[in-house]
């Protein structure tokens, strides 16, 4: 009863922050970057739900924009890791002992990096912005995922419906295609699903630290890095905007496990 | 205790270690060569009127004008030798630079590790088994402070404990009371990790039968908790404990940003945004050889706590 009401609850989550990122003007009437300097440091109130800032911005305004930037970073980058984890672990799974311990290595070698400093390594080579922000996290969630997929595969290729199937006559590719990937990917959706809420979480990290959406982006982290300045005076600028990082993650979380259950997969440890 | 075969295993371990190192520096340094812009204009800074004579002559005093393949051996001889070589901006030993900003580091790390285990550890052995409402709570409060924004959480400390209720002080002080609310951020959601992992673990534990037994000879619920499951729950605890302290590096550079503190993180940041290579460098292989280090001491220590581990030898 009392997870069937957090699911939902979630999934409302889930819809509305998509909401806001798709058709950020019904939710609010207020422009995101529009000043007014006769209403700066307004608390939360009537006219403004979450406050105004130093230039008067409304900020609820800006959180409502702001849910389309941090959703596409990690959407994004959930989906970069996913494209690259797929061919690397296939690579190691089926292309032999040579590959799979190149491979192996080359994945604990990422591994043994800090996310963090990876991301700040690649956001130096590629430039700062939105784009190589999703490429660096991309990167680091990689290793993590194409680790999970090969030890998968290593258990599904040996299974016996593959064995018919190239009994049977069918290519090896059609057989990883049609037979061994969609067997094997179950747990991997699962964990992207839980990842998406870390990447959010991370997202808004860097953008923090000024490294993905520059200002006057409304991105959340980005939200909060601005508002640092003015806490003593405005302590609304400091908490909206995480607020809505962490009930997202803990939304994406919550539906991530539940498809978890459903799929009887036992627990997946970071 | 630890066997021939134990050390065997571990002298192998080792060798991976090295490899990874290995690795590690060769990621770093081809990711470091795709970065834009000449090294010469780092080095000499914004300086227009540097005449080509003089830019050559740098180029040639931090071999910059060798063959990839040179640069590439000259960096894994100098890391073999613990040189970590000199920085383009602060003009002196990376080494040095780097041992100056450790301890703050370490003492944020270490007081967030102890808060997180002792409030992980805390949770398993307190929350009742049979009480439903106390175990929807608890998996609740963990799972919010596991999608807790560290650095968000510190904003919050800072703008409510600090500037609002002054308890603590808003800016590193070199003091313990400097040092509670960024542990407290560091903390809270890597205790959120460990006591869903630690719990879990319990629940297996608590229906094992030596817990029956213990239970049968008459020992309380707290003492089969601490004295009996507990140890049950060491070796997921251990790696997870290892994973964290492998990744504290790297949240210490939002962590230290948000409070002024001064720290490996900042060195990090400072060394990226200005493209200090050699800094880089360092900050990423030191990073790395913890990482390392961490995860073999976990390995060795899971000989002393589990001694399945030993006679299995997987």
């Amino acid at each position: 009863m009392g997870r069937r009401l957090a699911v939902s609850a979630a999934a409302l989550v889930i819809l509305a922050v998509v909401g806001a990122a798709l058709w950020p003007q019904l939710l609010t009437g207020h422009d995101p970057n529009a000043t007014d300097p006769l209403a700066s440091f307004r608390p939360p109130g009537a006219g403004h739900w979450f406050g105004t800032d130093q230039l008067g911005r409304d900020l609820f305004a800006r959180a409502v924009y702001g849910a389309r930037h941090s959703l596409r970073i990690a959407a994004g980058a959930t989906l970069v890791a996913l494209l690259v984890a797929v061919p690397v672990s296939v690579l190691a799974a089926l292309g032999g002992r040579f590959a799979d311990s190149v491979v192996s290595r080359v994945l604990d070698v990422l591994l043994s990096f800090p996310a963090l400093l990876l991301a700040l390594v690649v956001v130096t080579i590629a430039g700062r912005g939105e784009l190589s922000l999703l490429l660096a996290i991309g990167l680091a969630d990689m290793p993590g995922y194409a680790r999970l997929l090969r030890s998968r595969l290593l258990v599904v290729r040996n299974a016996g419906y593959v064995e018919a199937a190239t009994g049977l006559g069918v290519g090896p590719w059609t057989s990883l295609w049609r037979h061994i990937l969609p067997n094997a990917a179950g747990p991997l959706l699962v964990t992207a699903t839980l990842g998406l809420g870390v990447a959010v979480i991370f997202a808004s990290g860097l953008s923090f630290l000024g490294l993905g959406a520059q200002p006057p982006t409304p991105e959340w982290g980005a939200m909060l890095a601005e508002g640092r300045s003015t806490l003593a005076v405005a302590w609304w600028a400091g908490v909206f905007p995480g607020l809505l990082i962490t009930v997202t993650a803990v939304a994406v979380t919550i539906l991530g496990r539940d498809l978890r259950n459903r799929f009887g997969i036992g627990s997946v440890r970071p | 205790m630890p066997t021939r075969r134990d050390a065997g295993r571990l002298a192998r371990r080792a060798a991976i270690a090295v490899v990874q190192l290995w690795g590690a520096a060769t990621l770093c340094f081809a990711m470091l060569h795709l970065i834009p812009g000449d090294p010469v204009d780092i080095i000499m800074g914004n300086q227009a009127l540097v005449s080509p004579e003089l830019k050559a002559q740098v180029r040639a005093g931090y071999g910059l004008d060798d063959p990839v393949a040179v640069q590439y051996l000259r960096l894994l001889g100098d890391l073999a030798r613990g040189d970590l070589g000199t920085s383009y901006q602060l003009q002196r030993p990376v080494w040095g630079a780097l041992a100056e900003q450790v301890l703050p580091t370490v003492q944020l790390a270490g007081a967030a590790l102890l808060l997180a285990v002792l409030l992980a550890v805390g949770a398993a052995v307190l929350v009742p088994e049979r009480s439903r409402a106390a175990r929807a709570l608890f998996s609740g409060l963990e799972m919010v402070a596991v999608s807790l924004p560290q650095y968000w959480l510190g904003i919050l400390l800072i703008t409510f404990l600090s500037l609002r209720w002054h308890l603590f002080p808003v800016i590193e002080a070199g003091t313990w009371r400097s040092l509670v609310l960024p542990a407290v951020a560091v903390a809270l959601p890597i205790a959120g990790t460990l006591a869903q992992v630690l719990r879990e673990e319990m629940d297996t534990a608590l229906a094992q039968p030596f817990v029956t037994a213990a239970r049968a000879r008459g020992a309380g619920a707290l003492a089969v908790r601490t004295g009996h499951a507990l140890r049950h729950c060491l070796v997921p605890a251990t790696t997870l404990t290892g994973w964290f302290v492998g990744s504290l590096l790297g949240g210490s550079v939002l962590i230290e940003q948000v409070f002024g503190r001064p720290g490996l993180g900042q060195v990090a940041l400072t060394a990226v945004t200005n493209k200090d290579l050699p800094m880089v460098t360092g900050v990423v292989m030191l990073a790395a050889a913890v990482y390392v280090a961490v995860n073999l001491l976990v390995e060795a220590s899971y000989l002393v706590i589990d001694p399945r581990v030993r006679r299995d030898g997987t």
